[in-house]
C-alpha cells in the first residue's frame, strides 16, 4: 500500500457523494472523509516502520511526467491536517442546510483530493497539475454559497481566482525552464540541477509570486480577506485550514531547495517582509468590525510568522514552521467556525451587533476562550510550541527579527481579547442566543483536544517531520 | 513515591479546577467551595512534608516527567526542582492560597458563578505551582503565563461590566510586553547554554568563558518580563486596575503571589544576575523609583482597595531595590512578610467592602472600629507590620532591605526611606478613615453594620498573627532563612551582625514611620480631615490623585496611534494596495464576465462532467501504465 490509496478514497469518495443525492450527501462525505483520515494514520504507522509508502510510475512519456507521490514526513503531516480537517469540516457543517447540498460536499472532498496531491506530488508538473486543480472546487463553493451580495462576491472570487492563477503561470513557466535544464519534472532530478545564481533567481521569483500569493505574503494578500468573509465558513475553513499551507510547504518542499543559493541571498529580505505582515496583519485586525474579517487578518499575521520561520533555514525554523501550520489548521477552524456559531443565531459577522452572549451560553463561551487562548500561543497548547519553535530560530539569526516577529505575542493578544470582549462579554445581549447543538460542541471539543494534547506531547509530530526536513536542508546545503 | 506525591502536590489543584469546570454548576456552593479549599489544602499540606523532609546537604529533588519541546541543540522536558527556593515559595503560596480559598466560600456566597470563581482560584494555584516548581526557564514560562490567563480571567469575572473587562485585557497586555521580554531572554540563553535548566546554566555559566554583553541582554530581557509580572516601571499601571477582580483575587493573586513571580524568577536565575552588575544596577533603581512613585500616589487614593494596591507596586519596588543589590535573601524576606500582611489586609478591606455592601470609598466609611473589632484588629497589626514598626514582621524585612541600601548607595537608601514614610502615612490614613471617627456612609448601611462571618474572619486572624511573629524566620542573630537559603544564593550574601550602625539605622527606620503615623494621626484624627470630593482636588494633588496622568500618556502615545494606525491602514491603505497590486484590471473584467456565464448554466450538469472526467482519466492512466 503507498499513499495514492488516500488519494483514491478521497476521488471516490467525491464521486460517490454525488451519486448518493443531496439527503445522503454530508453523511457519505463525511464517512469518506473519515475513512481517508484512517487510511492516513495508517499510512503514517507503515511509514514510521521504516515502509516505503512513496509510489512512482510513468505517466507521460513526451514531455516527460510522472505518477511521483513522495511520503515523507513532511508531506505525510500535510496531508494528516488535511484529512483530519476534511471530515471536522464535513461535519461541522451537518447544522448547514445548504441548496444542492450533493454539490458542495462533492467539491470539499475533491478540494481535499487536490490538495492531498499538492502534498504528495514529487513531480513538478504532477504538483503543478493539483496545485491548480485545488482552486476550482474553491472557487465554485465560494461563488455559488457564499454570503452577501452577490455582484460584490462574484467579483471577491473572480479576483482571487485570476490572482492565484495569475501567480501560478509563473510557477509554471518556471518549471518548463527546469525542465530544459533537467529534462525531467522529478523533484529528485530538480534537487540535483546546478543552476546559476541568475538562473536561481528567476526561478525562485518566479515560484515566489505563485506562493506569495496563495499564502498569502504582504502586499500580495488583498484578495484575502474579502474572499474570507464572502465564501461561505465551510469553504473560508478549507482555504485558511489547509489550502493556504499549501504555499508554505512549496517553500519548503520546492521553492528553498531547488533554488537554495537565491534563498540564502535573499533571505533577511524575504524573513524581513514576512514580519512585516505579521505586524501589519495585526494592526489591520485591532479595528476590524467584521468577525471574519478580522480572522482573515490574524490569519496574515499567523502565516508571516510561519513563512519567517520557513525562510530562516534552519531545522528550527522549518519545524516550528510545520507545526504552526498545523496548530493553525486547526485553530483558525476553530474560530472561523464560531463565527459561523454565532452567524447561525444571529445572522450576522459585525462585532458590533454582538457582545453580552457569554450570560447566555457559558459552554460555548469557554470553548470559544480556549481556542483564543489557542491562537495568542498560551504555552501548553501546540501553538505555542510552533510559535515558540519559530521565534527561537529567528533569534538564531538576528535578535531583532525575534522581538519584531514577536511583537505578535502582544498585539495578537490586544486583537484576540479585544475582539472576545466585543463579541461575547457586557451586559446581555437583547438577542436570544441558542446553546451550541452537540455537534457543535462536538467539532469545537475535537480541536481543542488535539490542541491540547500536542501542546503538551509534540513529541510524536517532532518525531514525524525532523528527519524529512533535516534531509530538505541537506540538499538546501549541497 | 516523591515523583508521586510531588504530581499530587502539583495536579490536587488542578483536579479541583476540573471538578469545579465540569460540575460546580451541578453541586451546591458548598460542596463547590470545600473541594476548591480541600484541594490546595492537600497541596498544602504535601509542601510541609516536602519542607520538613527535606535534607539540605543532599542534592534536591529533580523529577523528569516527560519530554516536551526541543530545538536542534537542546531538548527540554517537563521537569519539576524542588529545592530551598521553591520548597520555600510552595509554602507560602498554597498556605495563603488555603486560607484565601476557606474566606472566599463566605465572601463569593451570593454570586451566581461562585463556582467557576472555585475553578479559575484553583487554576491560579496549579499554575503558580508550576511557576514555582519548574526545572527549567520554559515550564516556569507555562506557569508564569498560566497565572496571567488565571488573573486575566478573575479581573474581568464580573465580566457584565466592560470597565472590568478593560482592566482584565489591560493586564494580560501589559504582561505580555513583558512575556517578549522573558521570551527573548529565554533564546538568548538557550542558544548560549543550550540547555535552559536551571543547574544547566548554574553550571555553564559557573565554568566562565561566557559573553559578558550577551549576558547581560538576557539578564536585562528577562527583568523586563519580572517588570511586568510584578508591575514595576513603566509596567505597573495594569495592577491598580486589577482591582476590579473580586477581594480574595487582589489579595491572592496581585498582592501576596502571583506578582511576587518576577522576584522568584530573579532569585531563581541569582546566578546569571550575579554576573551583570549593569543590570543589577538598572534593577536597583527601578525598584528604586517604583517604591517611591506608588507610594506617593497611595498618599491621596480614597478608594480602599486601590490604596492597597499602590501600597503593592510601591513594596515591590523595594524588593526589587534589594534584588537590584545582590541581596535575594532579603528580598525573599520580604516576600514573605509582604504575602502574610497585604494578604490580611486585602482580606480585611473585603470585611469592610462586604460589611458595607460594596463600598470601596474611604469618604464614605468610618467609625467601623466598634462594629467590626476583629477586622480592625487583625488589619490594624498588618498596618503596623507594613508600616514596620516594631517587633512586627515587616519591621524586620523592610529594615534589612534599608540597611543593604545604605551599604551600597545612600541615595536608594534616602528614596527607599522617603518611600517608607509615605507607607506609613497613607496606612494609617486608610485605617483612621476607615476605622475612626464617626460613619459616613447611608443610614440603610450603618444599620446593616456587622462583623463578618467566621470563614472570613478566621483567615484574617491567622494572617494577622503571621504578620506579627513572620520575622522570626530571620532575625538578626538567628538568620534562619539566610542560612536556609544559602545554597542556592552563588555569590555573597548580606548578613548583619547587629552593632552600633545596624541599631542607629533601625532607629532612624522606626523614627521614620513614627512620623508617617503622627502626620496621618494629626491629619485625620486631630483635624478629623476627609479627602475633598474630586471635582475639588486641584494641583499638584490632582496631578498626583489621577495617577501623574501615566495612562492617559500610554493611551496618547502608544494605545491612540495603534488604534489610528489601523484605522488607517483597514480604510485606506487597504483597498488602495488592493488596486495598485491587482492592476491587471482588464483581465479581471473580462474573466469576471465569463464567471457570469458560468453562474448561468447548469452548474449540477457542469459538476457532474468535471468529477466524471477527472475520475476516468486518473484511472485510466493507473490502469493503462
Amino acid at each position: 500500500m503507498d499513499v495514492t490509496t488516500i488519494l483514491f478514497i478521497l476521488l471516490f469518495g467525491s464521486l460517490f457523494t454525488y451519486i448518493s443525492g443531496d439527503k445522503l450527501a454530508s453523511k457519505v462525505a463525511f464517512a469518506f472523509g473519515l475513512l481517508a483520515l484512517g487510511t492516513t494514520l495508517y499510512t503514517i504507522s507503515l511509514y514510521v516502520q521504516g515502509v516505503n509508502v512513496s509510489h512512482m510510475s510513468n505517466w507521460i512519456s513526451f514531455p516527460k511526467v510522472s505518477l511521483a507521490f513522495e511520503g515523507d514526513g513532511l508531506s505525510l503531516a500535510m496531508v494528516l491536517l488535511t484529512t483530519a480537517i476534511t471530515p471536522l469540516i464535513i461535519f461541522s457543517s451537518f447544522g448547514n442546510n445548504f441548496k444542492s447540498s450533493k454539490n458542495i460536499y462533492t467539491l470539499m472532498l475533491f478540494m481535499a483530493f487536490a490538495m492531498t496531491g499538492t502534498f504528495l506530488a514529487a513531480d513538478g508538473l504532477l504538483y503543478y497539475v493539483f496545485w491548480e486543480l485545488a482552486l476550482i472546487p474553491i472557487y465554485f463553493i465560494a461563488l455559488l454559497w457564499g454570503n452577501g451580495d452577490d455582484e460584490k462576491r462574484k467579483k471577491a472570487v473572480v479576483k482571487f481566482f485570476i490572482y492565484t492563477l495569475g501567480g501560478s503561470l509563473f510557477m509554471l513557466i518556471g518549471f518548463a525552464y527546469l525542465y530544459t535544464k533537467a529534462n525531467s519534472f522529478l523533484l529528485t532530478d530538480l534537487y540535483q540541477l546546478n543552476l546559476s545564481n541568475t538562473e536561481q533567481f528567476y526561478i525562485f521569483f518566479a515560484f515566489f509570486l505563485a506562493y506569495a500569493i496563495k499564502i498569502p505574503i504582504i502586499p500580495f494578500h488583498t484578495w484575502q480577506a474579502k474572499v474570507y468573509q464572502k465564501a461561505p465558513t465551510v469553504g473560508t475553513m478549507l482555504l485558511s485550514g489547509v489550502m493556504l499551507k499549501m504555499g508554505l510547504y512549496s517553500l519548503i518542499r520546492w521553492q528553498i531547495p531547488i533554488a537554495p543559493h537565491a534563498a540564502k541571498t535573499y533571505m533577511p529580505i524575504l524573513i524581513g517582509l514576512s514580519i512585516a505582515g505579521v505586524i501589519y496583519g495585526s494592526i489591520v485586525a485591532i479595528r476590524q468590525k467584521d468577525l471574519k474579517k478580522l480572522l482573515a487578518y490574524s490569519s496574515l499575521a499567523h502565516v508571516g510568522l510561519i513563512a519567517a520561520g520557513c525562510y530562516t533555514l534552519t531545522i528550527d525554523g522549518l519545524s516550528g514552521a510545520v507545526y504552526q501550520m498545523i496548530a493553525h489548521g486547526f485553530v483558525i477552524v476553530g474560530l472561523f467556525f464560531t463565527a459561523e456559531i454565532i452567524f447561525r443565531r444571529f445572522e450576522t459577522y459585525s462585532i458590533n451587533e454582538m457582545g453580552g452572549i457569554r450570560e447566555q451560553t457559558p459552554k460555548f463561551s469557554s470553548l470559544f476562550m480556549i481556542l483564543v487562548l489557542a491562537a495568542v500561543a498560551l504555552p501548553g497548547t501546540f501553538n505555542f510550541v510552533g510559535e515558540f519553535t519559530v521565534l527561537y530560530s529567528l533569534n538564531q539569526i538576528n535578535i531583532w527579527f525575534s522581538v519584531l516577529g514577536g511583537l505578535t505575542i502582544i498585539l495578537g493578544a490586544y486583537y484576540m481579547l479585544k475582539m472576545f470582549q466585543n463579541t461575547m462579554l457586557g451586559e446581555t445581549n437583547s438577542k436570544i442566543f441558542k446553546d451550541v447543538t452537540a455537534n457543535e460542541f462536538i467539532t469545537l471539543a475535537v480541536i481543542i483536544v488535539f490542541l491540547l494534547f500536542f501542546g503538551l506531547f509534540p513529541k510524536p509530530l517532532v518525531d514525524l517531520v525532523t528527519p524529512s526536513l533535516n534531509h530538505i536542508l541537506e540538499v538546501t546545503n549541497r | 513515591m516523591e515523583t508521586n506525591l510531588a504530581l499530587l502536590l502539583l495536579l490536587s489543584p488542578f483536579a479541583g479546577f476540573l471538578f469545579n469546570i465540569f460540575l460546580g454548576k451541578k453541586v451546591n456552593k458548598g460542596i463547590s467551595g470545600a473541594i476548591g479549599t480541600l484541594t490546595v489544602l492537600i497541596s498544602f499540606l504535601l509542601s510541609v512534608y516536602f519542607f520538613t523532609s527535606f535534607n539540605p546537604s543532599t542534592k534536591p529533588i529533580e523529577i523528569n516527567l516527560f519530554d516536551w519541546i526541543s530545538v536542534h541543540n537542546f531538548k527540554l522536558s517537563f521537569g519539576l526542582l524542588l529545592d530551598q527556593l521553591s520548597l520555600l515559595w510552595l509554602l507560602f503560596v498554597t498556605g495563603i492560597g488555603s486560607l484565601i480559598h476557606l474566606y472566599s466560600i463566605s465572601y463569593m456566597h451570593d454570586d451566581d458563578n461562585m463556582h467557576k470563581f472555585f475553578a479559575y482560584l484553583n487554576l491560579f494555584v496549579f499554575f503558580m505551582i508550576t511557576l514555582v516548581i519548574g526545572s527549567n526557564l520554559l515550564v516556569m514560562f507555562i506557569g508564569w503565563e498560566g497565572v496571567g490567563l488565571c488573573s486575566y480571567l478573575l479581573i474581568g469575572f464580573w465580566y457584565k461590566n466592560h470597565s472590568y473587562n478593560d482592566a482584565a485585557k489591560k493586564a494580560f497586555i501589559m504582561n505580555r510586553i513583558g512575556d517578549l521580554g522573558f521570551l527573548i531572554g529565554i533564546f538568548i540563553l538557550g542558544s548560549m547554554f543550550s540547555t535552559l535548566d536551571f543547574v544547566g546554566m548554574k553550571q555553564a555559566l559557573t565554568a566562565g568563558n561566557s559573553d559578558t554583553s550577551l549576558l547581560s541582554l538576557a539578564a536585562l530581557c528577562l527583568f523586563i518580563g519580572a517588570c511586568g509580572k510584578s508591575a514595576q516601571l513603566p509596567l505597573y499601571t495594569w495592577l491598580p486596575d486589577a482591582m476590579a477582580g473580586p477581594t480574595p483575587v487582589s489579595a491572592l493573586i496581585h498582592a501576596a503571589t502571583m506578582v511576587t513571580a518576577g522576584i522568584f524568577m530573579i532569585t531563581r536565575m541569582n546566578f546569571l544576575f550575579d554576573l551583570t552588575p549593569d543590570v543589577q544596577n538598572i534593577i536597583a533603581v527601578v525598584g528604586a523609583a517604583t517604591a517611591l512613585v506608588a507610594a506617593s500616589i497611595g498618599l491621596l487614593q480614597n478608594d480602599i482597595k486601590k490604596v492597597l494596591a499602590y501600597s503593592t507596586v510601591s513594596q515591590l519596588g523595594l524588593m526589587f531595590l534589594a534584588l537590584g543589590l545582590g541581596a535575594y535573601n532579603v528580598a525573599v524576606f520580604h516576600v514573605i512578610t509582604h504575602a502574610f500582611f497585604k494578604a490580611c489586609l486585602f482580606l480585611g478591606s473585603g470585611s469592610v467592602i462586604h460589611a458595607l455592601h460594596g463600598e470601596q470609598d474611604m469618604r464614605k466609611m468610618g467609625g467601623l472600629r466598634k462594629a467590626m473589632p476583629i477586622t480592625f484588629w487583625t488589619m490594624m497589626i498588618s498596618t503596623l507590620a507594613i508600616a514596620g514598626i516594631f517587633p512586627f514582621a515587616g519591621f524586620w524585612s523592610k529594615d534589612e532591605i534599608l540597611m543593604v541600601a545604605f551599604d551600597h548607595n545612600k541615595t536608594l537608601w534616602m528614596v527607599a526611606s522617603i518611600a517608607s514614610i509615605m507607607t506609613a502615612f497613607y496606612m494609617f490614613r486608610l485605617m483612621y478613615l476607615t476605622f475612626f471617627k464617626d460613619f459616613r456612609g447611608s443610614e440603610k448601611q450603618k444599620s446593616h453594620l456587622h462583623e463578618s462571618p467566621y470563614l472570613i474572619t478566621i483567615p484574617l486572624v491567622i494572617l494577622a498573627i503571621l504578620a506579627f511573629i513572620g520575622g522570626g524566620i530571620n532575625l538578626p542573630g538567628s538568620n534562619w532563612l539566610n542560612h536556609f537559603l544559602e545554597p542556592i544564593l552563588s555569590g555573597k550574601h548580606e548578613e548583619h551582625a547587629l552593632g552600633s550602625h545596624e541599631y542607629i539605622l533601625m532607629g532612624v527606620a522606626l523614627t521614620g514611620a513614627i512620623i508617617g503615623i503622627v502626620l496621618a494621626y494629626l491629619k485625620y484624627i486631630k483635624q478629623a480631615v476627609v479627602p475633598q470630593e474630586d471635582s475639588e482636588i486641584t494641583g499638584i494633588s490632582n496631578t498626583i490623585y489621577n495617577k501623574y496622568y501615566v495612562d492617559e500618556f500610554y493611551t496618547f502615545l502608544i494605545v491612540r496611534p495603534i488604534n489610528s494606525l489601523s484605522n488607517f491602514f483597514r480604510t485606506t491603505l487597504e483597498p488602495s494596495l488592493g488596486k495598485v497590486i491587482f492592476s491587471f484590471g482588464l483581465i479581471t473584467n473580462k474573466v469576471g464576465k465569463q464567471g457570469k456565464k458560468l453562474q448561468t448554466g447548469s452548474i449540477g450538469l457542469y459538476m457532474f462532467a468535471f468529477v466524471i472526467g477527472i475520475v476516468v482519466i486518473i484511472s485510466y492512466l493507473f490502469i493503462a501504465q
